[in-house]
Parts: C-alpha cells; structure tokens; sequence
C-alpha cells in the first residue's frame, strides 16, 4: 500500500459515523414504517459498507485496478439480486387457477 | 537421442527431504504434487460410492442396501467428487504447476497462502471424514432445503462444513491465479501471448472468487437453520426453500465452469501441439473463457424450472441458457479448425481430446434440451439429467484433467509412462464411460427417476450395460495409476520437451529447478509457433 497515507482524525470520523448510523439502524428498528422497514435498514447498511470500503480499505486511494475489482464483484451482486428479484416479482403473475372442482 | 538424456542433478523433488520439506514447502510445484495424491485419494473414495450405486441399480429390487443409505452412498459420491475432486482438479493441480513457468515466474504470487490452500482442502476433507464415519449424510450433494434444514437426521452439519471450508481452499487459489497472472508475467509476455490454458485459468479464477462465497454463506444459512431453527428456508414458518435454490446455484453452476474452463485450457495446448499449428482464432478462444465465465453467472435458474419459479423469470433463464452454449461452440469450432490441415498425431494426451471433443458435445448439446422450457418438466430429475452432467463433468472435465495429467506428466517426473498402456487406457475410459451413460439418457428418456435404489423391470437392461460400462470406466481409471507409479521408478527419461511443444513451460528442465528459470525468461514471439523450423528446433533441445 505505497501512496496514501490517511490522517488518524479521518478514521475517527468515519469510525464515529459507523457509530451513529448504528445508533440509527437500532432507533429505525423501532419505528413502524410497514414496506419501507427492510429498504431503509439495508440502505443504512449498504452506505456503512461504502464507508468501510472505501476508507477503511483504502479503495478511495487505490489504483483503478483496485476498484475495478470492487466494481467488478458489486456487478457480479447485482446479477445475483437483479436475477432472483426478477423471479420474485414476478412470481404468480399470469397463472391461470385450477379450475374449481 | 532418449538413451542419452540424463534427470537433472538438482531438481525440485529432491531439494529437500523428508515430510517436513514437503508439509512446509511453499513451491507451487510441490504443493501440486500434493494437490495430485490428495484429490487422487478422493477420487478413489468417490469412485468406491459411484460402485456402490452401480451394484445396486444392476437389479431393480433394492436389494443391496435400504433405501436410506443407498441416499447416503450417491451423496456422498456427490459430495466428494464435486467439493473433493473436481473443484480443485485442474486448477489446484496443473493450474499450480503450470502457470507460474507458463507466464515464466519463479511462484505464484502469494505461495504462503498457496499451502494455506491445501491445508484447508485437508481440513475439509477431515470434516467430510468425520461426517462419512458418524453414519454419513442423505441430502444429495446440493443439500436442498427444507429436507437438509429441518428434517434429515444425518450428518448435514459436518458435511456442509466440509464444503464451506473446502470453498475457501478453492477461493484462495482463485485469488493467487488472478494476481499472479496480473502482476508476474514475463518481460513481453503481453496478455494476447498468455497460453489459452491461463487464459481458462483466469476466467475460471474468476468464478471462484466471486461465486464461491456466495455457497459458503448459503451453506452457513442451512447449518444456522439446522442448529438453532432460523426460519429462512423453512416455508412452515415463512422461510423460503426457492431462496436457498438460487442461491445454491448461483455459485453451482458456475462451478461447473470452474470444472470445465480448466480442461478446455488444456485441451488448447493438446491440440495444438499434436496438430503442430496455432491455435485457430486465438482471441476468440481466450475471451469465450471469460464470456463462458460472465454468461455462466446468469443462468443459473435453470435449475429451478420446476421448482415453482415464475414463468416468466423461467422464460429468461432458458433464453440465457441457451445463449451460453455460443462461447462453448465457438471454442469447438476453433478446436475443429485447429486440427484443419495440421500434422495430427495420436498421443495419449491426444487420444484424451479427442474423447474430450465427443463427449463434450454431446454433454453440451443435450444441456440445451434441459435449457428447454417444456422438454425440461419431462425429463427433470430423471437419468437424463444425470448422463447429461456426467458426460460435462467426467466426459469433459476429467478427460481434460487426464489428458492434461498425460500431457505434463514428463514435466511433473521427468520420465515417460508407457504409451502402448497409456492408450488403452484412454480407449477405455471413453468406451467404458459412453457405456455407463448413454444408457442413462435412454433411461431418463423413459422415464427413470434419479435417486432411487429400486425401479421397474423393463429398465434393468440398459441399467445392466451402465453398471457394467462403470466396470470398464473403473479399470480405464485405474491403468493410469499403476503405469504412472511405473513410470516414476523405470520410465524412460523425458528431457525437457518430449512433445516438441511451444511454451515457455517446456524450456525448463525435467523436472524443473524449485527456482523453474536459471534467468528470467524474455517472450518475444507469439504463442504456439509451430513452423517446421521452430517444431525441429524444439525436438533437438
């Protein structure tokens, strides 16, 4: 890891900021949002991960070899969600019932 | 000119002695010798199962074993040999033997986690033991829930830790073949003069990073539902068990490819050094390794076609499906052209492509009839299932793997097996492996189901020719050892380049130095240069 060096006070900020969005994903357990429960709970999570990949893994100052891998392996997750999310939405639709006996 | 060959004095089998030198040692080469005895001990075991299936099935009674360890002995024939055996094949053999003097490095990148690889295969293995001797697992080696979470009372657990450790070894190997092949090539080695066979290695690396953690967790998910009853895949408690089959074959399909990708890099080189030409249409064989490696990713639910998947997501697997099969072709056609015209020979290693290219195309081909919406609710979970992955899985993957393990062998030793016994092994295996399957496709034609100890009498002849085809496929399978174990002590000395070959692999001694290149290889040609006058000037090395 030549290059970059960050200074100390910048991982105590996104440490603090981990911090208090957990303290937000505990407070949003809580409330009662109905649908929006789970989105809101993985959008949370979703932006803790892109703080620890990019600060505490360096990947903001890396080479562009670096976030292509990171780019690569997100691709690579989206074929995973988008594909089975394509069964599950549409799941049931145009099915003709049997009919009744 | 063979009587005057001499081994070197030093090389890396004997650069240290003792099983200290060995369990410690970070050359790639040796940890693929280890590679070779610890997946050939498996395929042993695995085969034993596979025989156990065979003697059943020779009558329709089920009359060997209950039906409950019959499930136990085709699983853990499956668990072996896909999690044990072909994972690490290619890849973990040849793949650590052959890629750091084909890109002329001295070792992978990372050879203390190379070892760390074979450790964890140990340790996987040890799990699977353990399972095995407690009373073995009933599950099919795809572990489907809700059966494997909630109600068999085998040894799911164990089992399932066996493979999500043994996942890691695959990962690790994985990821030291992409940074090996990024950062240590050769001085002019650019990616367009990679052999094909890293180039196979690439894509299939590829899969293993990505897809593998994915099955590890899952598998996790089904231990955590097992142990302490999280509903995620029980559907009685609002769990789904479609979740726990698209997951499961998100990475197992593409592991089909992390089997096949490595064998179809093989069989580039074969060909193209018993044709005595150039590989026809370089690029597009290196990149339908990658395009088999992205398409492979987006197929998966094909799997699911009965499963209770939506139409029209089913639809769009099948189309994807079918879309797969073009880098597969492309690949074939080339291999076809290739041979076009060329100076062919029919070496053992030869022989193994040829069987490779038969049966192959027929794994491939009738892999589009199950990609087929209607013609697959016919035949799901029959035999013709089971034929059609076995002909890709040991017709494809594993003649590759043999033919590459023929091909190398001079470089692995040093010395020469018997070709006149070598042949008749590879005669074998494809006469006694089309034996064993064709029927199979007859069978799940008709209508037998996979997965059962007993079956109506009108099928128990083309069952016969199967089990006595595994009993040719067997022998064909075991020549090898005792020749190969021949060859160690009285084969004829190789010397470098027996074949004639192109690579840089082939201008290290026989076996190579642990250190592979005295000086540091320059590439400054193209690959697989076959004119007479390169072919002669490699002969007289």
């Amino acid at each position: 890891m030549s290059g970059h060096v960050s200074p100390k006070s910048l991982y105590y900020s996104i440490f603090g900021a981990l911090m208090v969005l957990t303290a937000i994903t505990v407070f949003a357990a809580f409330l009662n949002l109905g649908a929006m429960n789970a989105p809101l709970a993985l959008a949370i999570a979703t932006f803790k991960a892109t703080l620890v990949v990019l600060f505490f893994m360096h990947v903001k100052y890396s080479s562009r070899l670096t976030k292509l891998v990171v780019t690569t392996s997100l691709f690579f997750l989206a074929i995973l969600l988008g594909e089975m999310m394509m069964d599950y939405a549409t799941r049931g639709l145009g099915v003709i019932p049997p009919p009744l006996q | 000119m063979l009587d005057t060959l001499k081994l070197p004095e030093r090389h890396y089998l004997n650069n240290g002695h003792g099983l200290k030198s060995w369990l410690l040692t970070k050359d790639h080469k040796r940890i693929a010798i280890m590679y070779l005895i610890s997946i050939s001990v498996m395929f042993l075991i695995g085969g034993l199962f596979a025989a156990a299936v065979r003697v059943e099935l020779m009558t329709p009674e089920g009359d060997l074993f209950l039906a409950d360890t019959y499930n136990k002995m085709f699983t853990m024939h499956g668990v072996v040999m896909v999690f044990f055996f072909l994972i690490p094949s290619t890849p973990a053999v040849l793949g650590n033997f052959l890629i750091p003097p084909m890109i002329g490095a001295k070792d992978l990148a990372f050879p203390r986690i190379n070892l760390l690889s074979l450790y964890l295969l140990w340790v996987g293995a040890a799990f699977f033991f353990y399972a095995l001797f407690a009373g073995g697992v009933d599950t099919g080696w795809t572990f489907y829930t809700p059966f494997s979470s909630s109600a068999s009372n085998s040894n799911v657990v164990p089992t399932a830790l066996g493979a999500f450790i043994s996942g890691f070894s695959s990962i690790l190997t994985g990821l030291n073949f992409i940074v090996t092949i990024h950062r240590m090539r050769a001085p002019g080695l650019t990616w367009f003069r990679l052999p094909l066979f890293v180039w196979a290695h690439y894509a299939t690396s590829l899969i293993q990073v990505l897809g593998t953690p994915v099955v590890a967790i899952t598998i996790v998910m089904v231990a955590v539902e097992r142990m302490f009853g999280f509903a995620i895949f029980d559907p009685v408690r609002g769990g789904d068990p479609v979740l726990f089959q698209h997951l499961f074959w998100f990475y197992s399909h593409p592991a089909v490819y992390i089997m096949i990708l490595p064998a179809m890099g093989v069989i580039s080189e074969v060909v193209s050094t018993f044709s005595r030409k150039t590989i026809f249409g370089y690029s597009f064989v290196a990149f339908s390794s990658l395009a088999i490696a992205v398409f492979g990713f987006l197929v998966w639910a094909h799997h699911l076609f009965v499963a209770g998947i939506s139409t029209y997501s089913a639809m769009v697997f099948s189309f994807l499906s079918f879309a797969v099969a073009i880098p597969s072709a492309v690949k074939t056609f080339n291999w076809a052209a290739t041979l076009y015209k060329g100076a062919i020979s029919f070496e053992t290693p030869m022989l193994y492509a040829y069987g490779f290219f038969g049966l192959f195309l027929i794994g491939g081909l009738t892999g589009l009839f199950l990609a087929t919406l209607g013609v697959d609710i016919h035949v799901h979970d029959t035999y013709f299932v089971v034929a059609h992955f076995h002909y890709i899985m040991v017709g494809g993957a594993i003649m590759g793997y043999l033919g590459g393990l023929h091909f190398w062998w001079p470089k692995l030793t040093g010395r020469m097996y018997s070709e006149f016994f070598s042949r008749i092994s590879a005669i074998l295996v494809f006469v006694g492996f089309n034996l064993t399957f064709f029927p199979q496709f007859m069978l799940g034609y008709m209508g037998m189901p996979r997965r059962y100890h007993a079956y109506p009498d009108e099928f128990q002849v083309l069952n016969i020719m199967s089990s006595a085809g595994a009993a040719v496929l067997g022998v064909g399978y075991l020549l090898p050892v005792l020749y190969f174990l021949w060859s160690l002590k009285r084969g004829e000395v190789a010397g470098p380049n027996p074949w004639g070959a192109s690579g840089l692999e082939w201008q290290m001694p026989s076996p190579p130095p642990t250190e592979n290149f005295k000086e540091q290889p320059v590439v400054h040609g193209e690959p697989y240069e076959y004119t007479p006058h390169v072919a002669r000037e490699a002969n007289l090395v």
